[in-house]
């Protein structure tokens, strides 16, 4: 595979001979610009070296310092905007912390006592770049886990790029988005897509409603969209969907089933869809574009893109050149002593495919019988009525546990009156077909919608 | 419906759907042999949690089970009072 060649994001962008484009609600940057410019207010010099905690309001101001600061920076420590204000103080001081860049949206600059402050602002202004020594600047990225101060994961530039191939004249013109938010590996991982690619990137806005997205995505004539299952069935219920039209469709972040797989295929006909596996510790492990769920079962055990495979105790590992290199401020081991990374993600073989069952400790224990909630959301979410669902264990003490759904219900589907409970009595028997009996919900809710997380995941207590 | 009839029916379609032929559902049914097992159980009590509102079980303080069909039904037509 021929990667990108690059030496830091900055100089990569400096040696792009199209403009690329930055677009969020409020603003359209040419992040090209930056080749000789700056978003810094000119004080890039201020942060070499340093380790900079970059906590911006917006994700337009995160883009264009990520780009600036690469190469400067000793460390760029990537704040995500749900991170907890109390776990600040700690996150900081794993990092060495000492300079903040932040925003005028943002309050965290103030929060924290560091020597440099430094102000992003979401445009350019022309520059001639200082000449600072080349730093091979580590990136540092926040953990997602609902409990507990995020796990700081430092990786190296070129193993955040290693997986991004290198763009030919042929691909056309491409204009990136992605429903992520760019401060979280699968979001950065767009991000360098467009920005080492010379392509534009339409950027999410967390308070923006879908169809305000949709229209923007439309208005800027995306050729690429990624995001995870979740953000996809989310846009599917919007009718502004059908007015646009990328040639590719990409999905990662969660399990991609078949239902949803079959529901892009059928809106995007014309599409490439590819679902990915990624993490942020263990960084893009490999792509499927064959349009099933799962992945082909020769992938374990090989070396693909110097990427390998193996499941121990049905749990996946990988070791791979773009996983991260350690963590900060923590002793804990990222990999096993084989260098391997334990995902927690669990697969089943069935025939020639591995197919991902739910995550290690997500389990839930119906009689002392094991069930993944996901692979039960599989198999309702393939119902022809049902948009999504969350599956979850409901306890009796003294009954015991049983699963419950949550049911999301596509939008044409009417479910008033008494045609609820033939519907619930539809979804039920589709499940017994499927499941043995104790992984069928004893009980089915509609409701308008699920808790979703920042991360694009949805959200499981 | 009566909280009695609303129990017999869940009790009949959850027999259908873990495959299980119930005998006559009378009052004096011991539970025990009515054909469903602890999981058509913990399914049934989640059941009656949704279409009567209340898991008697779960509020009681202290954890009494009927013996026979009649008894599960009035802890139900209690929990409801």
């Amino acid at each position: 595979m021929a990667c990108v060649d690059a030496p830091s994001l900055r100089a990569s962008v400096g040696a792009l001979t199209t403009p690329g484009f930055l677009h969020d609600p409020a603003a359209s940057v040419r992040y090209t610009d930056l080749a000789n410019g700056t978003s810094l207010g000119g004080r890039l010099v201020e942060l070499a070296g340093r380790s900079v905690l970059l906590a911006t309001g917006g994700q337009l101001t995160s883009a264009l310092a990520l780009i600036e600061l690469d190469g400067v920076a000793r460390w760029i420590v990537i704040l995500p905007p749900d991170v907890e204000r109390a776990h600040l103080p700690a996150i900081a001081a794993a990092a060495g912390i000492d300079a903040i860049a932040t925003d005028a949206e943002s309050d965290i600059g103030a929060m924290l006592d560091v020597a440099v402050r430094v102000i992003v602002e979401p445009r350019i202004v022309t520059a001639q770049p200082d000449a600072l020594p080349a730093l091979a600047t580590e990136w540092v990225m926040l953990t997602s886990g609902t409990t507990g101060v995020p796990k700081l994961v430092v990786h190296s530039f070129t193993g955040l790029a290693a997986a991004i191939r290198a763009r030919s004249p042929a691909d056309g013109v491409a204009v990136w988005a992605t429903f992520y938010d760019i401060r979280r590996y699968g979001g950065l991982q767009m991000l360098l897509r467009a920005v080492l690619g010379g392509a534009s990137l339409v950027l999410s806005s967390a308070s923006e409603p879908v169809a305000a997205h949709l229209a923007r995505l439309k208005a800027h004539n995306i050729s690429h969209l990624a995001g995870t299952p979740t953000h996809w069935r989310h846009a599917l219920t919007s009718p502004a969907i059908h007015t646009i039209a990328p040639r590719y469709v990409r999905l990662s972040g969660e399990i991609a089933d078949q239902a949803i797989l079959d529901a892009l295929r059928a809106t995007f006909p014309q599409a490439a869809i590819g679902h990915a596996y990624a993490s942020t510790e263990a960084g893009v492990a490999f792509d499927v574009n064959d349009g099933r769920a799962g992945f082909p079962a020769t992938y374990v055990g090989a070396v693909r893109d110097g990427v390998e495979m193996k499941v121990v105790d049905g749990t996946m590992r990988i070791r791979s050149p773009r996983m991260a290199a350690r963590y900060a401020g923590s002793d804990h081991a990222l990999a096993g002593a084989d260098g391997f990374v334990d995902t927690g993600d669990i697969v089943e073989l069935r025939g020639d495919r591995y197919y991902f069952a739910g995550r290690h400790g997500g389990i839930i224990n119906i009689g002392g019988l094991k069930v993944h909630p996901e692979e039960v959301e599989a198999v309702i979410n393939r119902h022809p009525s049902v948009r999504m669902s969350l599956v979850r264990r409901r306890q009796s003490p003294v009954t015991g546990s049983v699963v419950v759904a949550d049911v999301v219900l596509k939008a044409d589907t009417h479910a008033g009156n008494g045609r609820e409970i033939a519907l619930k009595d539809d979804i039920l028997k589709f499940c017994h077909a499927e499941l043995p009996r104790h992984k069928v919900p004893a009980a089915i809710s509609f409701v308008a919608a699920l808790n979703v997380a920042a991360t694009g995941k949805l959200l499981r207590r | 419906m009566s909280v009695k009839l609303t129990i017999i029916e869940q009790m009949e379609r959850i027999g259908r759907e873990h495959g299980k032929i119930l005998p006559p559902l009378k009052e004096d049914l011991v539970l025990a042999d009515c054909g469903l097992d602890s999981l058509g159980f913990a399914v049934l009590v989640a059941r009656l949690e949704d279409t009567l509102g209340v898991d008697p079980f779960t509020a009681a303080e202290d954890a009494v089970f009927p013996v026979t069909l009649g008894e599960f039904v009035e802890v139900y037509e209690h929990g409801m009072r």
